[in-house]
C-alpha cells in the first residue's frame, strides 16, 4: 500500500529524519513510535505533500507521490489527520465534514455523512455547532471524521491521544480497529507507545530522526530495550 | 437636515472605502500579505473607465471592461511578483507589494501624464438631484451604497456558499489544514486576488463619479485609508472590512461638517492609532487564542 525508501528530510539546515524505510502492508495498522522530535510528524507530513524529502522514494499504491501536490495525494484515497487536530474552528462540525469531501464528487457526499455521523454519533447532535466549541474528544472525532470523507485507502493519524482522558484514548483507539476491520489501511503515529503496539500488527522506533528498531508489534512489547525506553520498565 | 445630507454623504464615501477595503482584508486573511498595490489596481482601472467612456463605448461595456481588466491586472501581479514568494520571509513579500505599487503609479505617470485628468461623469450617468423630504440627495450616493451593499451581498453569497469561498474560509483559518483536506492553495490564492480586484474594480468607477478627477497617485492615499478601515474593523474578517468602511467615511465626513476639511487625512490616522491602542485586533477581530 504504502512504501517509504530511504528518504530524507530537512528543515533548514537540520537534518530531521535520516534515511528512514518502512512499509505498510495493506489491511494492516502500522504504528511509528518514538519520543517528541524524533521525527514522527515530518514523515507524515512528507508523505501528504506538505512538506518533502531531498532523497528516495515514496511509493503509494505503487505510484511515486514524492512529487505530487498534496491535493492530489488526498483525492487518491489518502487521508492525513494531522497532529493537534486542526479543525477549522471557526467553522460548524457540518462545514469541517464539507471540507473533508472537498476532493471527492459531489454524488459521494450524503452517503460518507452517513457514514461518518453512525460512527460518530456526536457528531450528528453537534453538526451545528463550531467546532471550536467541542471538547479535545469530539474534536479528535471530527478530525478523523473529516478525514473520513474521502473513504481513504489509508489513513494516516498523528498522535490521536494526544490531550485525552484514558477513557477516550480507549474509545478513539477502538474506532480505529473497527475502521480497520472495515478495510481501510492505518498507518499512525504515537507517544502512547503501548497503547500503539497493542492494537497495530507491525511498529517502527524511531529515535532522533532514524529508525532503530522495528518488527511485529507483539515481539516489540516484550523487548527488554523498548520496554525501558517507552513503555515504562 | 444637512445631518443627514452628510450622512449620505459619508455613507457614499464609507462604501468605497469598505470596496477597497474589502480586498485588502481576503488577501490578507489567506496568505498575511498587506498588499499596498491595491489601492493603484483602483487607479488603473480609473483610467480605463476613463479612456473607454472617452473612446464613447457603452456604459455598461465601460464598467465591465473596467472590472475585467483590473482582475486580470491583480492576477498577473500575483503570479508574477508574489507567487515566487509564497515562502519568502514576509517582509520581503510587504517590501515587494510596496515596490508593485511604486510601479504602477510611475507607469500611469509615463504612460497618463502626472496631471489630473476630469473625469466625463456625464458620459455614464446624469448627474441628477433628488428632494427628499427637503434632503437634497445625488443620484450617484444612491447607486455607490446600492452597489456597493448589492456587491457585499452577492461576497458573502460566494464566500459563504460556493466550493471556493468554501476554500478560502478554510485555508484563512489553517492553510496546511486545508492543504490536507486536498484544497489547491494556489488556486484559492489567485481567487482571492480576483475577488478582491473586481472589487477594486467596481470601486473604481464609484470614486470617479464622487471625484471625476484621475490622477495616477489617487490610488496611494485612497489604499492607505481603506487599509485603515480594515484594520479598524478587524483585519482579515469580511464584515469587519465593511465595518470600517463605514467608520471611517462618516469620520471623514463628520470633520469636514466641523470645517476642520484639512484635518481629515490627520483624524482617520488619529483613529488607527487609537484603534491600535486599545484593540489592536480591530472591531470584528478576534482574539488569537492558541490552543494546545
Amino acid at each position: 500500500m504504502l512504501s517509504v525508501e530511504d528518504i530524507n528530510i530537512y528543515y533548514g539546515n537540520i537534518h530531521s529524519v535520516k534515511n528512514v524505510s518502512f512499509t505498510v502492508e495493506e489491511g494492516n495498522i502500522v504504528s511509528l513510535i518514538g519520543a517528541n522530535g524524533a521525527g514522527k510528524s515530518t514523515i507524515l507530513k512528507t508523505i501528504s505533500g506538505i512538506m518533502r524529502s531531498k532523497s528516495g522514494k515514496i511509493l503509494f499504491k505503487n505510484e511515486n507521490i514524492e512529487n505530487t501536490e498534496p491535493y492530489k495525494i488526498v483525492r487518491n484515497g489518502l487521508s492525513h489527520v494531522p497532529e493537534g487536530r486542526r479543525v477549522f474552528l471557526g467553522q460548524s462540525v457540518y462545514e469541517n465534514l464539507e471540507m473533508g469531501h472537498y476532493t471527492q464528487p459531489k454524488s459521494t457526499f450524503k452517503e460518507r455523512l452517513e457514514f461518518v455521523y453512525t460512527k460518530f454519533p456526536r457528531l450528528k447532535e453537534r453538526r451545528k455547532q463550531p467546532a471550536g466549541t467541542l471538547s479535545g474528544g469530539e474534536q479528535q472525532m471530527l478530525a478523523i471524521g473529516r478525514a473520513l470523507m474521502v473513504m481513504p485507502k489509508l489513513l494516516m493519524l498523528d498522535e490521536p491521544s494526544m490531550g485525552l482522558a484514558p477513557m477516550l484514548i480507549h474509545q478513539i483507539f477502538d474506532i480505529i480497529k473497527d475502521l480497520n476491520k472495515k478495510g481501510i489501511t492505518i498507518l499512525l503515529v504515537e507517544q502512547n507507545a503501548k497503547m500503539a503496539l497493542n492494537i497495530s500488527n507491525k511498529a517502527y522506533v524511531l529515535e532522533t530522526g532514524k529508525i532503530i528498531s522495528s518488527g511485529d508489534s507483539k515481539s516489540l512489547l516484550q523487548d527488554n530495550i523498548i520496554k525501558t525506553a517507552y513503555l515504562g520498565g | 437636515m444637512l445631518f443627514f445630507s452628510q450622512l449620505i454623504n459619508g455613507l457614499q464615501l464609507g462604501s468605497i472605502y469598505a470596496l477597497i477595503a474589502l480586498g485588502y482584508s481576503m488577501v490578507y486573511g489567506i496568505i498575511r500579505l498587506l498588499n499596498f498595490a491595491h489601492g493603484d489596481i483602483l487607479m488603473v482601472g480609473a483610467y480605463v473607465a476613463l479612456f473607454s467612456l472617452t473612446a464613447s463605448f457603452d456604459p455598461w461595456l465601460v464598467i465591465t471592461l473596467t472590472i475585467i481588466t483590473s482582475t486580470l491586472l491583480a492576477i498577473i501581479i500575483e503570479k508574477v511578483t508574489y507567487t515566487p514568494l509564497r515562502n519568502a520571509p514576509r517582509l520581503s513579500v510587504l517590501i515587494t507589494a510596496i515596490g508593485v505599487s511604486i510601479l504602477l503609479q510611475n507607469l500611469s505617470q509615463f504612460f497618463f501624464g502626472a496631471s489630473g485628468r476630469p473625469f466625463p461623469v456625464h458620459l455614464l450617468l446624469e448627474p441628477t438631484v433628488f428632494n427628499f423630504f427637503g434632503i437634497n440627495i445625488n443620484n450617484n450616493s444612491i447607486i455607490t451604497i446600492i452597489v456597493t451593499i448589492v456587491s457585499m451581498i452577492v461576497l458573502t453569497f460566494i464566500v459563504k456558499r460556493t466550493r471556493l469561498g468554501k476554500a478560502m474560509r478554510a485555508v484563512s483559518q489553517d492553510l496546511d489544514a486545508a492543504r490536507l483536506m486536498g484544497v489547491n492553495v494556489n488556486n484559492v490564492v489567485t481567487f482571492t486576488f480576483a475577488v478582491g480586484a473586481s472589487l477594486a474594480g467596481i470601486g473604481s468607477i464609484l470614486y470617479a463619479l464622487r471625484f471625476p478627477l484621475i490622477s495616477p497617485n489617487i490610488g496611494g492615499i485612497l489604499g492607505l485609508k481603506a487599509f485603515v478601515a480594515a484594520i479598524v474593523g478587524g483585519i482579515g474578517s469580511i464584515p469587519g472590512a465593511m465595518i470600517g468602511g463605514y467608520t471611517i467615511g462618516i469620520l471623514e465626513v463628520l470633520v469636514i461638517t466641523f470645517g476642520l476639511s484639512g484635518w481629515t487625512d490627520g483624524v482617520v490616522f488619529l483613529l488607527l492609532i487609537i484603534v491600535l491602542m486599545f484593540k489592536p485586533t480591530g472591531i470584528m477581530g478576534k482574539n488569537i487564542a492558541e490552543k494546545v
